[in-house]
């Protein structure tokens, strides 16, 4: 009994450590490969959770949208499609422009995102939220352990796939551009290539695949509202692509594992140790907490625990001594 | 008019300079030059010598590897570059030398920032040197022609009384009868008791206002003497050919002179 | 119709207080400060203490409310939270750009100090919004059909009154010929004789003084929360791109816009998607303008 509890916990930890791996991995493309700066992840991550869900949830009396019963792979389909969508509208904006722009409206479309899903009660039945969408393959047993495996097998396939389809386009002559647009624009520009295009294609990319990672976790988690987005989900994503490193995707996978078995951990730890009248003093200490380490991180350790495996190109830190 | 080169009396002296933009990347490897008091110091060398360079870490903009550096007798080796206004170091640089959304008035009121009592005096003594100053004081400096930029350019740093004032090729992008109306008022500059140092692209102009002159080729000083025995020097016209053929530098000149336009200037 | 008009006057008026702080900071610090949102709402809290401290409803002034504790209150309010962006500056953004660290990494540790700004205020304070006072004063009309609570008048005074001290401090003080030297070309401005590391500390005051300003004033005719600043900051980055990106009176004219048309959502009841009306705009300019309505083409 016993193990049979740490196994479920094992597996139900996992499962979530892969929504935040997968969300990692959408970002990493964008700024570790790209060096495009995506500020809005809970949004992309939200608009896939909110499609999937409308997709493959029930009928609810009072929305217009919905009741669809579509089966999840297609939510999860339409959950890529609907975030490509919109990540190739902000892209085709502000990816022309200066980079802080495209942080700036990635930051917007987040905000606007959270006030969609809190205030268009017709699509998204506001903070009450959608629930009792599908979760694949729970009719199979009637084990609540065994759909968990069974989800953590679909999961773990999904980021395989995911894994494994990005590691050979990021070799591929596409990937290399890529990573010539981040060493020096200009040069990449000089060899004749469309870096707005090139870095278009990675923003909608890494954006879909975090849609591809809300949608996963809507019909996993089988609710979802508008407190499961919001900002701090953004920052957790920036330190565990830090902590494994930026432009390492295996390392995004593992520094997401580790950041979330940190974070669960502490939870624990304030659950069992603060008292009750302090929980909700602890749990903002917490989120100064995760502030503070990505600030470390970006000040002691830039290049991650496990920093990518290619030297950084003396073109791309030629600059001249700072101020003092 | 040609002031001896007093080794006794140096205002800068550069000794054995290491420096580069990269740590382990240097660009300068061991680069030594002096100049005298009252005398006009033109450095040459073919382009990516490591002329702007020599001038950027004498002027503070690079960390010195090894080497040291004088100006009037005080070592200010790694001192901060706005610290060295102060010593009497007055730097032009070669590209982007003017504030050009400031207009030309308060371009030279930033020269003048820690010479605010003498600001007055010094300005009337510049639009005598430069009317074209006076005349455009209100405009944006973006909005000048590239001479008239230059001049304020070299305005704004004189703003500041230097000692030394040290420009980064004043004649970049100015036609050859530009050229010679901003080396006239360098050499007035320099007779109103300015010393200069300048890096030049267009050896023969530089070094016809020039006391003496210095070759750099690939980071280190090869060859320096009197402007004069410059132009003759063959070992000279071989640098500047990057050791291809054997010309004096008479020849070089007039080859680089006609194609001087064409030259593609460096993007320091 | 008027009284929208006038209550977006209102509104803009905060907001360009606070984008003024933030182009301050982006001019010459070169980054998009995301954290920006939080030394307005630190501010306001200071302030909130400040008022407290002193008690708050001692000296009422005629008609208003504002009463001198408050006038006193938002210089203290600036003292302390300078000192606290200072600090942060020097331990954080100071070592980064040393390093020459990427915008990027600039904009993401700014984030993260968000966060942090935004949770210690939680910590300290507690979630509840906090009110400056409970003495409501009565409205006037102004027009007909227009009324207002003399505080608002009196802060749109106030705001005109910031902006226009900002600019002559830009354009007639030597500081202020400084900081425009260094937001043009910071390399220029060190060979004039220029110390950067002093006009980065001035700017973060400058930036830090206005956006206390908007948060005090802004804690004081509404309340004081946590999420004041950060609600705040995507009105202010839109007021910025909007204007054009270091132009100041643009900032000023895109607060403007973007304060009236905020308004107008609450006028056609979209009040709960006021933030995303000013996305929209500012996502309709880099469209068509990029540089901004004032701003010129790079
Ligand atoms: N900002 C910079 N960062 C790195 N390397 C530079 C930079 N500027 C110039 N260099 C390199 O330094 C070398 C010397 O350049 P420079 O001093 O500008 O030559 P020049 O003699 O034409 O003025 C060149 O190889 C150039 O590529
Ligand atoms: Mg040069």
């Amino acid at each position: 009994m016993e193990l049979l509890g740490v196994v479920s916990f094992l597996v139900f930890f996992l499962i979530q450590s892969s929504f935040f791996s997968l969300t990692s991995i959408g970002l990493n493309i964008q700024w570790g490969f790209t060096g495009l700066f995506n500020v809005g992840i809970a949004g992309f991550f939200a608009v896939g959770a909110y499609t999937s869900a409308i997709m493959t949830g029930p009928h609810y009396d009072d929305t217009l949208f919905g009741g669809y019963d579509l089966p999840v792979p297609v939510g999860w389909l339409g959950a890529i499609v609907v975030t490509a969508f919109v990540a190739a509208i902000i892209g085709y904006i502000t990816l022309r422009l200066r980079e802080d722009f495209l942080a700036i409206s990635t930051f917007g479309i987040a905000v606007s995102i959270q006030l969609i899903a809190n205030n268009m009660d017709q699509l998204t039945r506001g903070p009450e939220g959608l629930y009792s969408l599908p979760k694949p393959l729970e009719d199979l047993s009637a084990s609540p352990l065994v759909d968990n495996i069974l989800y953590l097998g679909v999961c773990i396939g999904v980021i395989g796939l995911v894994y494994w389809g990005f590691e050979r386009i990021l070799r591929s002559p596409w990937g290399r551009v890529l990573r010539a647009i981040r060493e020096d624009e200009h040069a990449a520009m000089a060899m004749g290539k469309n870096v707005f295009a090139f870095r278009l294609q990675s923003f909608i990319l890494g954006s879909a695949t975090m849609g591809l990672a809300g949608a996963l976790y809507a019909n996993f988690i089988g609710f979802i509202s508008p407190t499961d987005f919001l900002p701090i989900f953004t920052i957790q994503i920036f330190v565990m692509v830090i902590v494994g490193g930026s432009g390492n995707n295996l390392g995004a996978i593992v520094g997401s594992v580790v950041m979330w078995g940190v974070w669960s951990a502490s939870d624990s730890l304030i659950a069992a140790v603060v008292s009750p009248d302090f929980q909700t003093q602890a749990a903002a200490a917490r989120i100064v907490l995760i502030g503070l380490i990505l600030v470390l991180m970006l000040l002691y350790r830039p290049q991650g625990l496990l920093p990518e495996k290619h030297i950084v190109s003396a073109a791309g830190r030629m600059k001249l001594k700072g101020e003092d | 008019m040609t002031p001896v080169n007093n080794p006794n009396n140096k205002i800068l002296d550069v000794q054995n300079l290491v420096a580069g933009y990269i740590p382990n990347l240097n660009i300068l490897h061991g680069c030594s030059i002096h100049v005298c008091v009252g005398e006009i110091v033109t450095i040459l060398g073919p382009n990516g010598a490591g002329k702007s360079t020599l001038v950027k870490a004498i002027a503070g903009l690079l960390s010195v590897v090894e080497g040291s550096i004088e100006l009037q007798g005080k070592d200010i080796t790694g001192m901060e570059t706005h610290k060295l206004v102060r010593e009497g170091l007055g730097y032009v640089p070669q590209t982007e030398n003017v504030f050009a959304k400031l207009s030309v008035a308060e371009n030279l009121e930033l020269g003048a920032i820690h010479h605010r009592s003498s600001m007055a005096e010094t300005r009337e003594k510049l639009y005598d040197l430069f009317p074209d100053l006076a005349r455009f004081r209100n405009l944006a400096a973006g909005k000048l022609s590239g001479g008239q930029r230059q001049m304020v350019a070299v305005g704004r740093a004189l703003m500041a009384s230097p000692s030394l004032l040290m420009l980064d090729e004043p004649s970049a992008g100015l036609s050859p009868k530009l050229t010679q109306v901003v080396f006239q008022q360098l050499l007035k500059i320099r007779d109103s008791g300015v010393t200069i140092l300048m890096v030049e692209q267009n050896a023969r102009a530089g070094l016809e206002i020039s006391d003496r002159g210095y070759v750099l080729a690939e980071g280190v000083d090869r060859v320096n003497g009197e402007a004069q025995s410059l132009l003759h020097n063959p070992e000279v016209g071989e640098l500047y050919m990057g050791g291809h053929g054997k010309s004096t530098m008479e020849n070089v000149v007039t080859a680089s002179a006609t194609s001087e336009n064409s030259t593609p200037g460096d993007s320091a | 119709m008027m009284q929208f008009v006038a209550d977006g006057i209102l509104n803009a008026s905060l907001i360009a207080l606070g984008a003024l702080g933030l182009s301050m900071t982006y001019n010459v610090l070169r980054f998009a400060n995301f954290a920006q949102g939080e030394v307005l709402a630190i501010g306001a809290y200071f302030a909130l203490g400040a008022v407290t401290v002193i008690g708050a409803g001692v000296g009422v002034m005629g008609p208003v409310k504002f009463g001198w504790p408050l006038l006193v209150s938002i210089p203290l309010a600036i003292v302390c939270t300078s000192i606290v962006v200072l600090m942060v500056d020097y331990l954080v953004f100071r070592p980064l750009r040393n390093s020459n660290a990427s915008r990027i990494t600039l904009i993401m540790a700014a984030f993260g100090l968000s966060l942090m700004g935004r949770n210690l205020i939680h910590l300290f304070a507690g979630g509840d919004p906090k009110y400056f006072s409970f003495y409501i004063p009565k409205a006037i009309e102004i027009m007909p059909g227009v009324k207002m609570v003399p505080d608002d008048l009196a802060i749109i005074g106030l705001c005109v009154f910031a902006v226009v001290s900002l600019h002559m401090f830009l354009t007639k003080t030597n500081m202020g010929r400084m900081m425009r030297a260094v937001s043009e070309n910071p390399t220029l401005a060190r060979i004039n004789g220029i110390d950067l590391k002093m006009i980065i500390r001035m700017t973060w005051i400058i930036g830090t003084a206005l956006a206390v300003t908007a948060g005090t004033l802004q804690g004081h005719i509404f309340q004081a929360k946590a999420e004041m600043g950060f609600d705040m900051l995507l009105p202010m980055f839109a007021a910025l791109i909007l204007g054009g990106v270091g132009n100041l009176y643009g900032t000023v004219l895109g607060a403007l816009v973007i304060g009236l048309a905020e308004s107008f959502a609450v006028y056609f009841d979209l009040s709960a998607y006021r933030a995303a009306v000013s996305f929209m705009i500012m996502l309709l300019v880099l469209l068509v303008r990029p540089q901004g309505l004032l701003g010129e083409r790079e």
